[in-house]
C-alpha cells in the first residue's frame, strides 16, 4: 500500500521551506479533491504531503469598484459560486464553478487547486483567462506575478518552480457594459468532465451596439485552457450583430485542436465549440446591454448535456 | 508511518484517537470509529455515499484527509436522531419511499440536512441541483425528490 506523512504549513513561509526542504518528494495538498484520487490511482506517490488548507489569509475574497477581484489561492469553488459580488460582476466566474462536480466536491476544492491542477477542462479557467487573471506567486526567492495565460505549460503542467505556491489570482476591474458567461457541454448534468467548455466576455462601446473589448477562452479542446485571440479581433470595434457573432464562433472554432476521446471526438468538440462560443457571446451581449439573468437562469445555461 | 494524535469533534462528542497520516476522514470514520452509517461507494469522490458535515458544509468524506479536520465539527447520519425519534429528512425519506437498497441513502441523507440549513424553502430545480453529487442505482430519484421536499415543509413546521 502506498503511504505519506503529513505535514502541515502554519503560514506561507513555513510552507515554502517545508516545500523546498522535501522537494520532489513532496506534494503540497489544498482541497486534496484531485490529490487523494490521483494518489489512490498511483500516478503521484510522494513521500509526504505539505497541507496549506489551514493558511487562512489565503481563504479571502476580496472586491472593490477600483481594484476588481482578488482570490486567495484557498477561495473554494463553492464560496466563488455563492459570492455576490462574483455573480454580479463576474458572471462567467460564478457559472463556471457552477457548472463544478456536486456540492461535496465545490466544497473542498480550492480555485488555486484547479489552477495548479492545470487540466485543460479545469471549470474555473476558462473564465480566469478571459478576465485576465494575474497569478500572485510566493516562492523561495520571494515573490512574483505572471498572467495566467503564461502560466499553463501542457496538461497538467505549470509554470511553478520546486517551493512556490500560488497564493491568489487577481482580476482587474468590470468595465462598464459588460457581461459574461460560461458554458460546459458534458455528457452528464453533474460531476462530469467537460467536453468543452467556452468563457466569453463582451464590453460594448456608450453606443451600447460597438464591441469595445471581447474575450474568449476555451478548454478541453487543446493541451491548456488559452484565449481565442483570432475570434476575439473579428469582434474589437465592430458593431455587433448576429452575423459577426457567428463569424466570430467560426474563427474560435478553426483555433480549436481538440482530440478524440470518449467525451467527444475531435470534429464533434470543434462543433461544440462554434456552438458554445456564440451561444456565451449571445448571452454575454444581452448581458452588456443591461439584461440581469437570475441565478435560476445561469444555474441552468452553465451545464449543457449531450442528452 | 506511524499514527498520529488527532482531535475532533463528531456527533457532539470530543474524540481523540490516533490515525495514519495517509488515512482519509471516512476511513477514520469507519475503521477506527466504527461509524460504519457513512458508506464508501467509489473513493474518488463520485458516488456521495460517504457525505458527512464539515464545520457545517456537506462534503464527501473520502476526498478529505483525515488530519485535515483537526479540531472540526463533523456530523455523520448516526448523529441526526435526537432521543425524540428520527430527523425529519430521515422520517420523510421513510414516509416518501425514498430509499430501496439504502446504500446512498445516508449520503443523500446528509447531502439533504446540509442543503435544508441553507436553503428552507428549496424549488424542486434547487433539490436536484443540491443533490447532483449523489448516485443511486435503485429509486430512479423520483422518491428522493420528494422526500426532500416533504422534509423542507416539516423542517419549517417544526421552526416555526
Ligand atoms: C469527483 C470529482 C469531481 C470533480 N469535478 C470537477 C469539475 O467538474 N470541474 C473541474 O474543473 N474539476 C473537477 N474536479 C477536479 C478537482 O476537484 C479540481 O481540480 C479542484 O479545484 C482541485 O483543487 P484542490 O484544492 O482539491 O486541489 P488539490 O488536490 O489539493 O491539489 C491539486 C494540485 O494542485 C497543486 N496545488 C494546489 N494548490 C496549490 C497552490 N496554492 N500552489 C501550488 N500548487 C497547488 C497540488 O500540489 C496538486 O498538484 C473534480 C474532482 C473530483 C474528485
Ligand atoms: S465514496 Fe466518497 S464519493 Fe464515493
Ligand atoms: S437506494 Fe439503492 S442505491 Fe439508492
Amino acid at each position: 500500500m502506498l503511504r505519506f506523512d503529513y505535514l502541515e504549513a502554519r503560514n506561507l513561509r513555513q510552507a515554502i521551506s517545508l516545500l523546498q526542504r522535501h522537494g520532489e518528494d513532496a506534494r503540497l495538498v489544498a482541497g486534496s479533491t484531485d490529490f487523494l484520487v490521483r494518489w489512490r490511482q498511483g500516478f503521484w506517490r510522494p513521500s509526504c504531503v505539505v497541507n496549506i488548507k489551514g493558511i487562512s489569509s489565503l481563504r479571502r475574497i476580496t472586491y472593490s469598484a477600483r481594484n476588481g477581484l482578488n482570490l486567495g489561492a484557498l477561495a473554494t469553488v463553492q464560496a466563488i459560486e455563492l459570492d455576490p459580488r462574483i455573480r454580479r460582476y463576474y458572471e462567467a466566474l460564478a457559472t463556471g464553478a457552477t457548472s463544478f462536480a456536486g456540492v461535496q466536491v465545490r466544497n473542498l476544492a480550492t480555485v488555486g487547486g484547479n489552477v495548479c491542477n492545470a487540466s485543460p477542462a479545469g471549470d474555473t479557467l476558462p473564465a480566469l483567462l478571459a478576465f485576465d487573471a494575474q497569478c500572485n506567486i510566493a516562492g523561495p526567492e520571494g515573490a512574483r506575478t505572471l498572467p495566467l495565460t503564461e502560466f499553463f505549460r501542457g496538461p497538467g503542467r505549470t509554470a511553478l518552480s520546486t517551493g512556490e505556491v500560488l497564493t491568489g489570482l487577481k482580476l482587474p476591474p468590470p468595465q462598464p457594459r459588460t457581461g459574461s458567461l460560461y458554458i460546459k457541454h458534458s455528457p452528464r448534468g453533474a460531476m462530469d468532465i467537460a467536453t468543452v467548455g467556452v468563457a466569453s466576455v463582451l464590453t460594448l462601446e456608450d453606443d451600447g451596439r460597438t464591441c469595445k473589448d471581447a474575450r474568449i477562452a476555451l478548454g478541453a479542446v487543446g493541451p491548456v485552457p488559452f484565449r481565442a485571440s483570432a475570434a476575439e479581433a473579428v469582434l474589437k470595434g465592430k458593431e455587433v450583430t448576429a452575423d459577426l457573432l457567428a463569424e466570430a464562433a467560426n474563427e474560435a472554432r478553426n483555433q480549436a485542436t481538440p482530440i478524440d476521446d470518449v467525451r467527444g471526438s475531435a470534429d464533434y468538440r470543434k462543433e461544440m465549440v462554434e456552438a458554445l462560443t456564440n451561444r456565451t457571446l449571445q448571452y454575454a451581449f444581452r448581458m452588456a446591454r443591461g439584461e440581469r439573468l437570475s441565478f435560476e437562469e445561469q444555474r441552468r445555461l452553465a451545464v449543457q448535456t449531450a442528452f | 508511518m506511524q499514527k498520529q494524535p488527532l482531535e475532533f469533534t463528531v456527533n457532539g462528542r470530543r474524540r481523540q484517537l490516533l490515525v495514519a497520516p495517509y488515512y482519509s476522514l471516512l476511513d477514520t470514520l469507519r475503521d477506527e470509529m466504527q461509524l460504519t452509517g457513512t458508506k464508501k461507494g467509489c473513493d474518488e469522490g463520485d458516488c456521495g455515499a460517504c457525505t458527512v458535515i464539515l464545520d457545517g458544509k456537506p462534503v464527501t468524506s473520502c476526498l478529505v484527509l483525515a488530519h485535515s479536520a483537526r479540531d472540526a465539527e463533523i456530523t455523520t447520519v448516526e448523529g441526526l436522531a435526537s432521543p425524540d425519534g428520527l430527523h425529519a429528512v430521515q422520517q420523510a425519506f421513510i414516509e416518501k419511499g425514498g430509499l430501496q437498497c439504502g446504500y446512498c441513502t445516508p449520503g443523500l441523507i446528509m447531502a439533504a440536512v446540509g442543503f435544508l440549513q441553507d436553503n428552507p424553502v428549496p424549488s424542486e430545480e434547487d433539490v436536484k441541483f443540491a443533490i447532483g453529487g449523489n448516485l443511486c442505482r435503485c429509486t430512479g430519484y423520483t422518491k428522493v425528490i420528494e422526500a426532500i421536499m416533504l422534509a423542507a415543509e416539516t423542517m419549517r413546521e417544526q421552526n416555526s
